[in-house]
């Protein structure tokens, strides 16, 4: 169209250059040759439009192709099945733990994970007034052996173990660790819930996910087991929680999923022990806070009274000197 | 109100050391209130879920083995 509108331009100043006297036979001639001189480059305009469009098509296309998609570092089977959501009680705003559920999962921890999994962080005193007695925590802790300090010969013993010490860990060291679990490390379980995408959804999936058998076409290394809530796939762990696996004291049904909740609720507390209190004292401070607010608010509007309710009354010098069109009181006159 | 208001004048701002006694105990009893009001609040709201509201059934158990 632009071109087509360009080259009619191009012809008619042409016309007019030649002169006034020829101008009504070459606008004649103009008219009658027209369509036939036309013809030619409207299938050129035609075939060089639709050319470069489909050649800007294509390189837009290209490049979103090769730079433009999102790129991904691993596959979805890579990535793993995202953990669903479920609605955690202590994770309400005002809720604190569920510490009942903290003792089930301690027991949980104790009876199943600790064979495995350690949970360094955490010492025997941190239980007592969450979910255990003093007495219950101490004879706990004295179940297990710690080392002394050197006596006087140089000697390290061992004694029965204190409030003081941590959770004795069920391998010396992580290589040991990897030695006895077919090269897997199990990883420390003390801020597990802070330090997977999904925290306490991410756990309980893990541990309540795994099907029966792997799906048509799943591949599984041998000495590893099909989850697909874990990252790959492959997971090191087994299925350990089944029904009635552990006896509750308080008489809670010990179902696969109600460990995995209280399992769950456990580890975020070992992971945040803190949080009832911080969740405590954070709305205090929103309740005082909000009465601060309001405070001030009030001060600003009285403070700025003055200033807007205030009116200001402008009176224009007399313009004596100036001609009348640039006096606008003389002016209206 | 005046009446009310020269009454407070007089008995707790005139004097400076009455005054300062009246900010230094009206902010202890403020924290007092406050504090007792919103812990029982808080209280309420998690019934059931402390550790004080179930450690009775543990502290009894354990005392009977004594």
């Amino acid at each position: 169209m632009f071109a087509r509108t360009s080259l009619r331009t191009a012809r008619a100043f042409a016309n007019a250059k030649t002169g006034a006297t020829r101008t009504v036979v070459s606008q004649q001639r103009n008219a009658s040759s027209q369509s036939s001189a036309e013809s030619a480059p409207t299938w050129k305009n035609t075939a060089t439009l639709s050319a470069s469009t489909i050649l800007a098509i294509g390189s837009c296309t290209w490049y979103y192709t090769q730079f433009g998609r999102t790129a991904h570092a691993m596959t979805m089977q890579e990535e793993g099945l995202h953990a669903t959501p479920y609605p955690w009680e202590h994770e309400k705003f005002l809720k604190t733990y569920d510490h009942a559920a903290l003792r089930r999962g301690f027991q949980v921890y104790r009876e199943v994970c600790a064979s495995c999994h350690s949970l360094k962080r955490i010492p025997w005193r941190t239980l007592v007034g969450t979910m255990m007695t003093v007495d219950e925590a101490k004879a706990l802790a004295e179940e297990n052996e710690y080392d002394t300090e050197p006596n006087n010969e140089g000697e390290i013993e061992k004694r029965p173990g204190k409030l003081s010490d941590y959770i004795p860990s069920p391998y010396k060291n992580d290589e040991a660790a990897r030695a006895a679990n077919n090269g897997a490390l199990p990883p420390d379980l003390s801020l597990m819930v802070k330090a997977r995408h999904g925290g306490c959804n991410y756990i309980f999936s893990l541990l309540t996910g795994y099907p029966e058998e792997p799906p048509a076409g799943a591949v599984v290394q041998s000495g590893l087991n099909f989850n697909p809530y874990f990252p790959g796939t492959g997971i090191a762990m087994a299925r350990v929680l089944y029904d009635g696996l552990v006896d509750y004291e308080d008489g809670t049904p010990a179902t696969t999923s109600q460990m995995a909740k209280d399992v769950v609720e456990f580890l975020n507390w070992s992971a945040e022990p803190e949080m009832d209190d911080r969740k405590k004292m954070g709305w205090k401070v929103m309740a005082i806070g909000s009465v601060l607010f309001a405070l001030s608010v009030w001060i600003k509007r009285y403070k700025w009274s003055v200033v807007k309710t205030r009116k200001l009354q402008y009176n224009p010098p007399a313009l004596t000197g100036l001609p009348n069109k640039m006096n606008p009181r003389q002016a209206r006159r | 109100m005046a009446g009310v208001l020269s009454g407070v004048y007089n008995t707790l701002i005139r004097s400076n050391g009455v005054f300062l006694s009246t900010i230094f105990a009206g902010a202890f009893a403020t924290e007092i209130l406050f504090d007792t009001g919103s812990n029982a609040i808080w209280n309420r709201i998690n019934k059931g879920r402390q550790w004080k509201d179930i450690k009775h059934r543990y502290m009894d158990a354990g005392e009977d083995d004594e």
